[in-house]
């Protein structure tokens, strides 16, 4: 299959469980369990910069568009596709790597830990600007901290249960054809 | 002019991210007008059918709680039929007056018309309920809505074909008057985005006595809602230290969790009284 229809299976199946399956959990109030931005996470490594702004942009506003909420998801979602390809290139271990794998994933980041912190780092990034954004007129700021927090640290389980149940094979690739 | 292209390329991924994050502020700031305007009918006509085709299925889940409150609904309706009452033999008098005085006739001012819920959520800070009536049913922006116990859900602000987007009293901008049944004092009700089912009534001055488990009613001063729906009842009585007012926090009396039938309240006045002050509004 290729990378493009791929891509287009994963975003109808990441929007439509997290706004009838996730959306409807109510674990707590200071929770929202996230995934949909796995998506974005799992994007190829070798995409242009502009595309992929513009790919998570798309992604927030259809979410908000279910969620008759403009504007929120968007931000955040251009904020980690943003902040990604610098994320990468801090956390890829050796140089070249980016040619012999697709996209992120344990084995192409070199390991579990090393994968998990991208994506939490990327998680964190995207529930505080959203929460920050949902928030600025309430101005509780301990709140704010707590329910980023915890629905980061619930959205990190979730990805690793997903990593887990799906693995995605990925093939080491060369370039000595 | 050549430095401006040359800058523009260097910094463009940094100019497409600031930009489309100003569009995304921009959005929320103008609280979905520009929204609705440019893309809300087409967006709107994608997620209405895919949550009519979600809630096809899963409306038979809740099958059990609608039944029961309809029930509990037909049981105060019978309880309000007038052959239930009687009145003393001494008073009841037959007279047969042959005018009709028009000006003490009863006109019907609201009339119901149910609506299934397609959409609802209660985890944001601003909740929406999308139900499947719209222009083809005559709704309009700013009718009242009300569960099948007829206790407050909220007004509706987007009209489309066939769908209606309903602001919820679970929304941070929701500002519907509540009136608490015994002392007659009103207030604002304001939902502090936090607990779902637990809405602040403000302003309610020192002077009123409130106990917990009071009634809270509409106003009945918009032309929203008649006097005396429910909307809870009060839970928790905080005093406010720096002004002379009670901040009353209430649980509601409408389950927001399982919404799955929700009638509109139609005014026949609404657009006349709303004209009148429209126009009062525009000569001052």
């Amino acid at each position: 299959m290729s990378s493009f229809l791929k891509n287009i299976f994963r975003f109808i199946f990441f929007i439509l469980i997290q706004v009838y399956v996730l959306d409807k959990i109510r674990l707590h109030q200071m929770i929202t369990p996230y995934i949909y931005f796995a998506f974005i996470l799992w994007l190829p490594f070798k995409i242009n910069r502009a595309l992929l702004m513009l790919i998570g942009f798309i992604l927030g506003f259809t979410l908000d568009s279910f969620r008759h909420n403009p504007g929120f998801h968007s931000a955040a979602c251009l904020l980690i596709a943003y902040i990604r390809p610098f994320l990468i290139n801090l956390m890829i271990p050796q140089q070249g790597i980016e040619t012999n794998y697709e996209e992120p994933s344990f084995k192409s980041m070199g390991g579990m830990v090393p994968y998990m912190i991208y994506a939490g780092i990327l998680m964190l990034f995207h529930n505080a600007w959203l929460f920050f954004l949902e928030a600025w007129q309430f101005g509780d700021t301990w709140y704010f901290f707590i329910k980023t927090i915890g629905s980061t640290a619930v959205s990190l389980l979730l990805l690793f249960i997903t990593e887990l149940l799906f693995s995605r094979k990925q093939k080491f690739r060369t370039n000595t054809m | 002019m050549r430095n401006i292209f040359l800058f523009i390329r260097r910094y463009f991924n940094l100019i497409l991210f600031f930009s489309l994050q100003a569009f995304s502020i921009y959005l929320i700031v103008s609280n979905s007008e520009y929204h609705h305007a440019v893309f809300g009918e087409f967006s709107n006509r994608i997620t209405g059918k895919v949550n009519t085709k979600y809630n096809n299925v899963i409306q038979y889940f809740y099958l059990k709680q609608t039944n029961d409150s309809l029930v509990n609904a037909n049981e105060s309706l019978y309880n309000k039929l007038k052959a239930n009452y009687i009145l003393p033999d001494s008073v009841s008098k037959q007279v047969i007056d042959s005018i009709r005085i028009d000006s003490i006739l009863q006109y019907r001012k609201y009339n119901y018309l149910s609506a299934r819920v397609v959409s609802n959520s209660v985890t944001n800070q601003s909740n929406y309920i999308v139900i499947a009536r719209g222009k083809s049913a005559n709704l309009r922006e700013g009718m009242g809505v009300v569960d099948i116990n007829n206790s407050v859900v909220g007004i509706i602000t987007e009209v489309y074909d066939n769908y209606s987007v309903v602001m919820s009293l679970l929304h941070k901008d929701s500002h519907i008057s509540g009136k608490l049944l015994k002392s007659g004092e009103t207030g604002t009700l304001v939902w502090d985005g936090k607990e779902p089912n637990m809405i602040t009534l403000n302003n309610i001055s020192k002077s009123a006595k409130i106990s917990k488990g009071d009634s809270i009613i509409t106003s009945g001063f918009s032309t929203t809602f008649p006097k005396g729906l429910m909307i809870g009842k009060v839970d928790a009585i905080f005093t406010e230290l720096s002004n002379n007012y009670y901040k009353v926090k209430f649980r509601t009396a409408t389950n927001f969790h399982n919404l799955q039938y929700v009638y509109i309240l139609d005014n026949a006045d609404q657009q006349i009284v709303n004209g009148i002050l429209n126009k009062l509004n525009n000569q001052h």
